[in-house]
């Protein structure tokens, strides 16, 4: 299969601390791979890693072959490739919905205003947001900024959509419509890499999951092995923590 | 014969009035100026202040960077920490002595009060741009925009709504303070004032005046800019005009900040 991204010896430290260590591993072309782990384990880190918010420490991150990190290849073309949806959403507060959707495919892609309003539109018809595309970020809910950030990071029509606990800041009762789209867009062949608590969508939706502790990959397998069957005594103890709640 | 207060308020309007609107409309004028050249120099300044410094920047941008930091910040301790009375002083003659330039009160009055607000301006943008959520810059970032376009399409409207309380402030301070341009025999509305309650020595019932004038001039200048910011932010209430299934429907989605 094609590899999208491959990670090799990935490291990053802040200051004395270290949050990854020796991080190897790869995403292809249409996966849906769910990072879990307790708070701390470096799963947003890793994320962030991936999309340069955070600048690695050592290692290398390969795409389609490439080390970015030495390459000539600017971050800012690199990261418009990796879409990113962010635990607190954060839309563009001066920007209408739709807007939100356009600024980036206007002024990263030169996009002319009248494609980009429509891959906005088909983007975020989607989510179900298309009849709020006048609305400022704050005076629409979390589930639905949620799926809006959904329909601005899809309109960049990335390669893969890394997503921060997109549900984590959300009200219960919000989680699902957001869940929702998500499933969706996964059914539909998107690359997605999910870090995520909701271990009901990673159980069903993914077709890989990564459990992570204090900054290593601990297990790495296909959903059934790791809630099933986990090989390591530590996936089964925060497993065993999680589903019990 | 006595006059009571206000008949000495006629009498000096009726008199002086055309000295008083000149006054009025130079004050005006050099504080408007001032502000708006202010908020110019204070906004390149904020953002050259915040431009992002790491690990990955090339050593030879650093060093630049840090010098042409360091003479910004000279700049701005040096405007904020003297009088602006002194300020004038320095600049008029100055000029005049070591440049032999002779500018006229009113340019040099309006130099004065730019570079002040100027130094002033670049904290509070400074200020506004920090103010402004680091997730806004992440998201900026993660859809490939690099640190200027996130500048000039995201983070500065922000910025710039934050600062507009702080700017209104300066612009009420700028009407007031170019009273002290009357050192350098600057016609605004002070300097005038004195020379019409020099004629007849009535300096309370004058000055009662130019107070009243002032405060018109203050007052209106921050409902405008309270009525700008109002416009700015836009309702707190967002109506849809029909629903999928009802289409005559209106939903009212009420702000849930």
């Amino acid at each position: 299969m094609d590899k999208i991204i491959e990670i090799r010896h990935l490291q990053k430290s802040f200051g004395t601390n270290v949050v990854l260590r020796d991080i190897n591993f790869s995403v292809s072309k249409g996966e849906v791979v769910c990072i879990i782990g307790s708070s701390g384990s470096g799963k947003s880190t890793l994320l962030r890693c991936l999309n340069l918010l955070e600048y690695p420490s050592g290692g290398e991150i390969l795409y389609h072959g490439n080390n970015i990190l030495e390459q000539e290849m600017s971050n800012a073309v690199y990261r418009a490739k990796m879409g990113m949806v962010f635990q607190q959403f954060n839309l563009f507060n001066n920007l209408n919905v739709l807007d939100n959707c356009m600024v980036g495919q206007i002024k990263v892609l030169k996009k002319d205003p009248a494609s980009a309003k429509e891959k906005a539109m088909e983007y975020l018809e989607l989510v179900g947001m298309s009849q709020f595309i006048t609305a400022k970020p704050n005076q629409i809910s979390g589930g639905q900024k949620q799926r809006v950030a959904i329909a601005r990071a899809l309109s960049m029509e990335p390669e893969a959509l890394l997503f921060d606990e997109p549900t984590s800041a959300l009200d219960p009762e919000l989680v699902g419509e957001v869940l929702k789209v998500m499933k969706k867009l996964a059914r539909s062949g998107l690359t997605m890499l999910v870090v995520t608590h909701e271990m009901g969508f990673a159980r069903d939706v993914a077709n890989r999951v990564v459990f992570m502790d204090s900054g290593v990959i601990v297990e790495d397998d296909v959903p059934e092995v790791i809630f099933n069957n986990p090989n390591n005594e530590r996936t089964r103890e925060f497993l065993r923590r999680t589903l019990e709640e | 014969m006595e006059r009571t207060f206000l008949e000495w308020v006629i009498l000096i309007w009726n008199s002086n009035w055309s000295l008083f609107l000149i006054g009025a409309r130079n004050t005006l004028f050099i504080a408007l100026t001032g502000t708006i050249i202010g908020f110019a120099i204070g906004i390149v300044i904020g953002i050259i202040r915040t431009i992002p410094i790491d690990d990955n920047t090339h050593p030879v941008a650093r060093i630049a960077y840090k010098i042409i930091n360091f003479l910004l910040l000279c700049y701005i301790e040096v405007f904020r920490g003297t009088p602006m009375i002194v300020q004038a002083m320095v600049v008029f003659y100055g000029a005049a002595w070591i440049y032999n330039i002779h500018l006229s009160p009113i340019t040099a009055g309006i130099f004065i009060v730019s570079i002040n607000t100027g130094a002033y301006m670049a904290e509070i943008v400074r200020g506004g741009i920090l103010s402004v959520d680091k997730g806004q810059f992440e998201a900026a970032h993660s859809i490939g925009m690099t640190h200027f376009q996130t500048m000039a399409n995201i983070v500065l409207p922000q910025a710039i709504r934050n600062i507009l309380p702080a700017t209104s402030n300066e612009f009420v301070i700028n009407i007031k303070d170019t009273s002290v341009l009357s050192v350098i025999s600057v016609t605004e509305l002070f300097f005038l004032s004195k020379s019409a309650a020099g004629v007849n020595f009535a300096f309370f019932q004058t000055m009662s005046i130019t107070c009243v004038i002032y405060f018109i001039m203050t007052f209106t200048v921050t409902r405008i800019l309270r009525y700008i910011e109002i416009k700015m932010d836009g309702p707190s209430v967002f109506t849809i005009h029909g629903s999928q299934s009802v289409p005559e429907a209106q939903i009212r989605i009420v702000n849930r900040e």
